[in-house]
């Protein structure tokens, strides 16, 4: 079942989970990134038809991500073979996960689960250092939402963060 | 935070002197065109933009900035820098248009025959790209683009909203005349 309250909402810890992941297969979830934001880019699948599509985006966008010291994860229902052929022609270096079996378990726990079409929906989920659900963003599937509300929310993170440490 | 389930994306660095700008400066219609020269959406939509300007020359200025997808297209920051590097010389268009007009060509051996046609010294250009002189230009182009909402190329802000239709004519002129009459 999908989560029948929808994409998972600010203030919730996130739900903890490993996936096979490129390059290698090896296990990654959010979890090993404590102490840094996570961001959980959900997506429909692997290969869409434009240049700039979601995920060679956020490739780009890399050295910006990094000056939050933020962690992009990719997490479709595409099998990892599949992953592995689209990192390499994408020229994407961060983790793309396959939530692949069971189909979509990741993605339905976090209420980012389409059963009609049988793939995640775009959904983007950033976590705070603790592990704890910051923003989430919900995009009609065929819309590439771009990586400015991502942004916004790392911005409020350490602006948070300096209010704390002051 | 909210979870608003639509934004729409906005320009959040405004048009300034340091932009590369083609067309009247009182135009009531300004499209900013976030661009990578390695992309063929982009070189589809080129010939529609110029006939844009054309039909359209008195409402109309379009504003030009860089956003190579540099894991994609490996050509991309090198031909930004070039045009960059065309650009302090004061012929960004005419680098800028030969690019878009040669895009199987943007390997550096003929990029830089494309620099000497455009008349400038291809040593001294590559040089400078080498050096990576321009390359914070382009750098700030493709973070501000990415601030302000820029989800592939070409995207385009039509007076600073940015336009999620189509780059045919058409749709092109359908955006500017709406704009101009808002």
């Amino acid at each position: 079942m999908s989560d029948p309250n929808g994409l998972i909402q600010p203030g919730r810890i996130a739900p903890g989970f490993t996936l096979p992941a490129t390059p290698d297969g090896a296990l990654v979830g959010p979890e090993q990134f404590r102490g840094r934001p996570v961001v959980l880019a959900f997506y429909p699948a692997d290969w869409s038809p434009v240049c700039g599509d979601q995920m060679s985006l956020y490739q780009s966008a890399a050295p910006v991500f990094a000056q939050y010291q933020a962690v992009v994860l990719g997490v479709s229902v595409d099998s990892i073979w599949s992953h592995r052929a689209f990192a390499e022609s994408k020229g994407i270096e961060f983790p793309l996960l396959s939530d692949f079996e069971p189909k979509g378990e990741v993605a339905r726990r976090y209420g980012a689960y389409l059963p009609q079409r049988g793939e995640a929906a775009r959904a983007l989920v950033v976590l705070d250092p603790a592990g704890t659900v910051t923003w989430s963003y919900l995009s009609p599937p065929d819309v590439n939402p771009g990586a400015d509300g991502i942004f916004d929310a790392l911005d409020q993170l350490a602006a948070d963060r300096k209010v704390m440490a002051g | 935070m909210s979870t608003p389930l639509q934004v729409t994306a906005r320009l959040r660095d405004p048009v300034t002197t340091e932009d590369h700008i083609r067309g009247p400066a009182d135009a009531a219609v300004t499209i900013v065109e976030y661009g990578d020269f390695q992309c063929p959406f982009c070189g589809a939509a080129y010939p529609n933009l110029h006939e844009l300007l054309r039909q359209r020359a008195d409402t109309v200025r379009l504003v030009y900035r860089y956003f190579p997808i540099a894991n994609v297209h490996p050509y991309a920051e090198r031909a930004a820098e070039t045009a960059e590097a065309a650009g302090v010389r004061g012929r960004f268009w005419e680098m800028h248009d030969w690019l878009y007009e040669h895009q199987d060509q943007l390997d550096p051996v003929h990029l830089s025959l494309g620099v000497e046609q455009v008349g400038l010294p291809p040593d001294e250009l590559n040089a400078e790209v080498e050096n990576r002189t321009h390359a914070d230009r382009v750098r700030r182009d493709f973070v501000g683009g990415i601030r302000s909402g820029v989800n592939g190329t070409p995207t385009l802000f039509v007076n600073g909203v940015r336009h999620d239709g189509g780059y045919d004519l058409p749709d092109l002129l359908t955006a500017v005349d709406a704009a101009a009459n808002a």
